[in-house]
């Protein structure tokens, strides 16, 4: 019998390794019926309504994989029918209804019922509840479920009640399910109703999702589905250029105009809901309108947007972008650098004897951000604003922001993926809201009558006319929208979302 | 007395934990950062974020949350993760054994590769191939670990796709493993394939870390090995007829491993620090990776539990370097 020593053992170990490692050959995605994703965040918990992942705008391509939201939502941000096939309101608003979809089936072959549904909203409001989002989820109650209508009392009119439904946390749970493994158990094992299943899940590395064959809607292109979480975006190019993904997003603009030439790659670069904006905060000196005007007249946009982002982005006027309701195309706040030195001189300034403040930014949180504001501070001083740039964690911006201490100009991105004006204009600018920096009298008494505003032309005619006042009045600088890069190997075909979520059901096989 | 000296320095451990908790659980609560803050809806009222800062446990004082949790941190329960969701302990538990086999691997390719170094620039001195040896490893040494990660992505991801870039293992692929230690598990259930795949998904980020610790080992050890081939007990095994190599590895080499030990063990803690960035460059789901997650989403319950494994961590490293230190110098041995 041939003896084989420990020395010819671990030769024919690491033989086969090598062996293995060239006969694979360059490292590939997976086959035609998976489709993988190098994707730009974790997913850190898999319960779509509680925590900080329920309100990350970029997690929800992941949730929506796996469950199903009240009120479905299309890529130009138009509602459709989801779990819910039709709703609305009574003609005074004091009550509202719902048609539950049937023959809906969790991802385990029991049936998703009305009464899913209403605790899943339950749920939601309760005033126990960590769903970030509980102050609309509560403005409504007492349900009652009469076959597969539910109907409920408004407890107070919220015209964005539905709109959020297919937004964060508008998600439906299984009730029975969640009840028996309790929240530990459904983070170890979810299952939604959506037109993926979780396979399996590595945290920080990545999720592996299966077509749902009980699935309600348009079968999956896609038998598997794997999300790998790349957040390091060098990585991400790596990935998409090596082949090991089939498909990434957020991509640095100057790579993703290289990789979109390379034989066998695509790309799509497409405006997104979400926007950049210098937050102005009601102090000194910013309590002077020549100096808000000024430091919104002197900023050149459109400079910014071709210089910096390679033309990848949109200026904006207002914080409403084009697709959103209440956007008003008659607004305008011009570039205008003569006239911004002229404001800043009728109130004693000029490049010789600046006005002065501090400006706040992320560094790498958004593309550009801080370069963007470096630009920003070098067109203000030209007219006479010298600005400090002041550079915080993302973590701290919130903090400083829901304590109403940032500086006098802060810059942040605002993203409305519902496309409403109060959860634009209106969360970022009402002084009551945690999230506002600018609060004034005069803004809010034009703003709260419009939050519970039941005629709709109505409502959205209001939030126009407050945009214009904000404009006016110079409260906010609305930058930019974002235009989210995507790559993609060239056999697929990509339908982009506005919303910014790259749903894997909005992915298929060229023809 | 070696028993002593081991009970004396977990007595201190103990201490230093205790500090560490305590350090910890203040400054993560003074420095800016609410985690409150970052899940406030828009349309909140003021009782909704207090509602939301109770249901977190973060209403208290700093004291009084502190007592809680010291409390329930002697039950061996650490909270649950604000972002994740999960108990803390079993996420620990979970990610840790990644981390290990990442830092174990490293260790392991430095160690082999700065200790076969050393010895070739021992052997080679004063003639031009030390010189070569210096240079290449005077290169390594000025490249910090996060440098090589992204040179090696750019090597292997792009211009020779030949590893895997991200993760622990394939995810196309079931491994299904039974517990977070895959290499173990999977060569105690002869998964061959699973095993190679393992490999080759720690290949790139192990030459990352592993490479800087490489450069000073063979560094310090090369200087120690020349030092003591001056040594007259080294010229007396020369005159004897010795070779070269023979001399290296039997007589200078047991004297110079000391301080080349000892310095490895405190560059080994640097190297485990290095997982941080190291993981999440190549998506590696250990500690490291998770940790940063756990800063950006200020999720103070996981990052007091991240913190605390990684003082264990270096606590006992430091232990076990003391005891090899120890074992290989009869003098500190009996002293």
């Amino acid at each position: 019998m041939m003896e084989v020593t420990r020395r010819q053992t671990l030769a024919l170990g690491a033989g086969a390794f090598l062996t293995d490692l060239l006969a694979a050959g360059a490292v590939r995605a997976a086959g035609k019926d998976t489709l993988t994703i190098a994707y730009n965040v974790n997913l850190p918990s898999f319960d779509p309504t509680d925590g900080p992942s329920a309100v990350n705008p970029t997690i929800q391509a992941i949730y929506r994989s796996i469950f199903d939201q009240y009120i479905g939502q299309a890529p130009d941000l138009a509602l459709k029918p989801g779990i819910l096939t039709a709703w609305g309101w009574n003609d005074d608003k004091t009550k509202l209804w719902m048609d539950v979809r049937p023959d809906v089936k969790w991802h385990d072959g029991s049936p998703l019922t009305p009464e899913d549904v209403v605790w899943s909203l339950e749920r939601a409001g309760a005033k126990d509840s960590a769903n970030p989002i509980s102050f609309i989820w509560s403005t409504a109650g007492n349900y009652k479920i009469d076959g597969n209508r539910i109907t409920a009392d408004a407890i107070r009119f919220e015209p964005t009640f539905f709109m959020w439904m297919a937004f964060l946390t508008g998600y439906v749970l299984p009730k029975a399910y969640y009840e028996k493994v309790g929240a530990e158990g459904f983070e170890k094992k979810p299952i939604g109703s959506g037109p993926y299943m979780v396979d399996e899940y590595q945290g920080n590395a990545f999720l592996r999702l299966k077509a749902n064959p009980h699935y309600w809607g348009d079968k999956p292109a896609f038998e598997t589905v794997i999300f790998k979480f790349v957040p390091d975006a060098t990585t991400r190019v790596a990935e998409i250029e090596s082949g090991s993904s089939d498909i990434t997003l957020e991509v640095p603009y100057e790579e993703f105009d290289r990789l979109k030439k390379v034989k066998g790659l695509s790309g799509v670069a497409t405006p997104i809901s979400d926007i950049g904006m210098i937050f102005i905060t009601n102090k000194e000196p910013m309590l002077d309108k020549n100096v808000r005007l000024a430091a919104i007249m002197a900023i050149d946009k459109k400079a910014i947007v071709d210089r910096l982002l390679h033309g990848y982005g949109v200026p904006i006027e207002t914080l409403e972008t084009s697709e959103y309701s209440a956007f008003d195309p008659s607004i305008k706040t011009p570039y205008d650098p003569k006239k911004a030195a002229e404001l800043l001189a009728a109130s004693g300034y000029s490049p010789q004897k600046p006005v002065k403040f501090t400006i706040q930014t992320t560094r790498g949180f958004k593309p550009k951000d801080y370069e963007m504001i470096q630009a920003i501070v070098g067109m203000w001083r030209k007219v006479g604003i010298e600005a400090d740039i002041e550079v915080y964690e993302i973590a701290k911006h919130f903090e400083l922001r829901t304590t109403h201490k940032l500086a006098p100009a802060a810059f942040y991105n605002w993203g409305d993926a519902i496309g409403d004006p109060t959860t634009s204009t209106g969360f970022a600018m009402f002084g009551p809201s945690p999230h506002s920096a600018w609060k004034s009298d005069d803004l809010d008494a034009k703003i709260g009558p419009l939050w519970g505003e039941k005629d709709e032309k109505k409502r959205i005619d209001g939030w126009k006319a407050v945009d214009a006042y904000i404009a006016e009045q110079g409260y906010v600088i609305p930058l930019l929208q974002y235009v989210q890069p995507i790559l993609y190997k060239s056999d697929l075909k990509v339908t982009p979302n506005k919303s910014g979520a790259l749903q894997p059901t909005l992915v298929s096989p060229a023809a | 007395m070696i028993a002593l000296a081991v009970l004396r320095r977990l007595l201190v451990a103990l201490a230093t934990l205790v500090g560490v908790a305590i350090v910890v659980f203040v400054l993560l609560r003074v420095v800016p950062g609410d985690p409150v803050a970052m899940m406030i809806s828009p349309g909140a009222s003021a009782a909704d974020v207090a509602a939301l800062r109770a249901h977190y446990g973060l209403d208290g004082s700093l004291l009084s949350q502190f007592a809680v949790w010291v409390r329930y941190a002697l039950r061996g329960d650490f909270g649950t993760s604000i972002s994740l969701h999960r108990d803390v302990l079993a996420l620990l538990g979970e990610r840790l054994p990644a981390t290990l086999e990442l830092a174990t691997a490293a260790l392991e390719f430095a160690v082999i590769v700065g200790g076969a170094t050393a010895i070739a620039g021992a052997m080679a001195r004063r003639t031009w191939a030390e010189s070569v040896i210096d240079a290449v490893n005077g290169l390594l040494l000025a490249i910090p670990d996060f440098v090589w990660a992204l040179a090696l992505v750019l090597a292997f991801g792009v211009v020779w796709p030949l590893l895997p870039l991200t993760g622990r293992v394939n995810p196309s692929v079931a491994a299904g493993m039974a517990t977070p230690f895959y290499f173990a598990e999977s060569l105690a259930r002869l998964r061959f394939d699973v095993f190679f795949d393992l490999l080759k998904h720690l290949a790139l980020p192990t030459l990352a870390l592993g490479l800087p610790l490489a450069a000073v080992i063979a560094r310090v050890l090369k200087g120690a090995l020349n030092e003591a081939m001056a040594q007259d007990y080294v010229l007396l095994a020369r005159l004897k007829g010795m070779s070269e190599l023979r001399l290296v590895l039997q007589e200078a080499l047991r004297n110079a491993i000391g301080p080349t030990l000892a310095l490895t063990g405190v560059q080994f803690t640097f190297l485990i620090g290095g997982t941080v960035i190291i993981e999440r460059i190549f998506a590696y789901p250990g500690i490291g990776n998770m940790a940063i997650e756990a800063v950006i989403n200020r999720d103070l319950p996981l990052i007091q539990g991240l913190v605390l494994v990684f003082a264990v961590i270096f606590i006992l490293i430091n232990i076990a370097v003391d005891l090899l230190v120890a074992l290989f110098n009869p003098r500190l041995r009996h002293a």
